[in-house]
């Protein structure tokens, strides 16, 4: 007995996934060329599943801003903002955020898993609940682990079930703080974000809405879907992430709660952890002013999960309720998923496989997000991939001639 | 309260039934996980119906100490005791 052995079902399903084809969850890229290209095995390979939505991996005023800021001010912080003090970048950033979403406050993290962490670890205490959707992201779950509150879970998407929660704790103290996501990472669906705001103000609860997936990606401005469903006051905490839109790492905060502040000096994920390093925090910020100056990019990357959508639907593809920048295709059985992927993949296309129980459908998906970076002949290309894989496999009926958008 | 408890464990063995989509054979000792073959999917949608049923939710630290059939008669019970309170 090993102190591994706890882990032979995983070790196992692992061990026969690997026997199918390349580890789907540790593949290493020779070489990035852009936002939408690598080569993997020294194969060109599109990239169509890196969350990267407005394509400003590469961004040149990003690039730059991020040298210059690394030469002046070093590789690190080496500690946290509470000990080793901020940099002008850490304050300027945060006001930056907070003015783009009109909020007084901003706290940024290190990690978008460390602000769900963050938050919901701290202003959810003992005796207060936390009611969240049962498809959560696990920064949320594992936010709500890290705390003392309890937690309970309501059916996806579901406003009633939610109020059926909220009305059962009715007569229970403490504060009721409900949390969901503005779009759905594995399908690309968003929250009913309307009604739910309208629980919460007859419940007299808290809302978080985390816009890690569609800050830059929906709303007249890109400040997420709180912002497009037109709910921004009832939201109470807004939580985001720079490792999509603004294409560098870290994550956020903002509300317009009093005595916000007081977070940093309560809060542990932010304050035992280092801060990011200055560089990161200056593209950052000229991501964020890029994503404000180029609403051309939003159009874009808009107009290609669109494409995509469309284009896998017309091909008879069982796909997410909505068309967005994350487009799930679901594959009705596990080795037929894998083989599909690897397929694919050896073709030249990458995304990502995810496999249950860690899927919303209970079936396994193959998930493309599309980026702002992606040309239509790209888009174009992933659709012919699909079809003919399909085929091959029997996902597909041979004879169906697939209707495309346009060549 | 012994028929109240009879009355939960044949509601949760009838809801088991129709998640596993055959007949089981379930007692306390049953282990939801291990002994039925379900994923962690399988159990939230199970324990949902089961929190519509009873007008309960069932917190996730409460629902992570449910292991067997036995336990989740306790914990239904605790839980629609601790609401008429």
């Amino acid at each position: 007995m090993s102190i591994m052995s706890k882990f032979a079902p995983l070790k196992e399903a692992y061990d026969l996934l690997r026997t199918q084809g390349a580890d789907p969850f540790s593949l290493k890229f020779d070489e990035i060329l852009s936002p939408t290209e690598g080569v993997l095995n020294g194969r060109r390979t599109i990239l169509l599943g890196t969350n990267n939505y407005l394509g400003l991996t590469f961004d040149e005023n990003c690039i730059e801003a991020s040298i210059a800021v690394l030469k002046a001010q070093g590789t690190g912080t080496t500690g946290s903002r509470i000990a080793n003090g901020s940099y002008s970048g850490h304050r300027e950033l945060e006001q930056r955020l907070a003015t783009f979403f009109g909020r007084k406050d901003c706290m940024v993290f290190s990690t978008g898993y460390q602000a769900n962490l963050g938050l919901l670890s701290t202003v959810a205490a003992r005796g207060d609940h936390l009611v969240i959707d049962a498809d959560s992201h696990a920064s949320i779950y594992d936010g709500c682990r890290l705390g003392h509150a309890e937690v309970v879970r309501f059916r996806h998407n579901d406003p009633d079930d939610l109020y059926k929660r909220l009305r059962r704790l009715n007569d229970q103290p403490g504060d009721k703080i409900i949390v969901v996501e503005g779009l759905y990472s594995m399908l690309g669906d968003t929250a009913p974000v309307k009604e739910i705001a309208a629980v919460k103000r007859e419940t007299g609860a808290y809302l978080v809405v985390d816009e890690a997936h569609s800050m830059g990606v929906l709303g007249e401005n890109g400040r997420g879907l709180a912002e497009e469903a037109g709910v921004e006051a009832d939201v109470d905490f807004v939580v985001g992430t720079f490792s999509k839109s603004l294409g560098s790492v870290g994550g956020f905060c903002v509300s317009d709660i009093d005595d916000f502040d007081l977070l940093r000096v309560a809060c542990r994920p932010y304050m035992f952890t280092a801060s990011l390093p200055p560089a990161v925090i200056a593209s950052t910020i000229e991501a964020l002013a890029q994503m404000q100056k180029r609403p051309e990019l939003r159009a874009k990357l808009v107009a290609n999960g669109k494409r995509l959508y469309d284009g896998l639907n017309a091909l008879g593809f069982t796909t997410g309720p909505q068309p967005s920048p994350v487009v799930a295709v679901s594959i009705p059985e596990r080795g037929l998923a894998v083989a599909f992927w690897n397929a694919l993949l050896e073709a030249g296309l990458y995304l990502n496989l995810a496999l249950p129980p860690a899927t919303p459908t209970g079936t396994p998906l193959l998930r493309s997000s599309v980026s702002a970076a992606h040309t239509d002949a790209q888009i174009d290309t992933a659709i012919d991939l699909f079809a003919e894989v399909g085929r091959q496999l029997g996902v597909l009926p041979d004879v169906k001639t697939p209707k495309r958008l346009s060549a | 309260m012994e028929t109240v408890d009879q009355e939960v464990r044949s509601r949760i063995s009838a809801a088991l039934q129709e998640v596993v989509g055959r007949p089981v054979a379930v007692s306390d000792e049953t282990d939801i996980v291990n002994d039925l073959g379900l994923d962690s999917l399988a159990v939230m949608n199970f324990v949902m119906a089961l929190e519509d049923e009873y007008d309960i939710s069932m917190p996730l630290d409460r629902m992570a100490e449910v292991q067997t059939v036995g336990d989740l008669v306790r914990t239904i019970e605790e839980l629609r005791g601790n609401l008429r309170k």
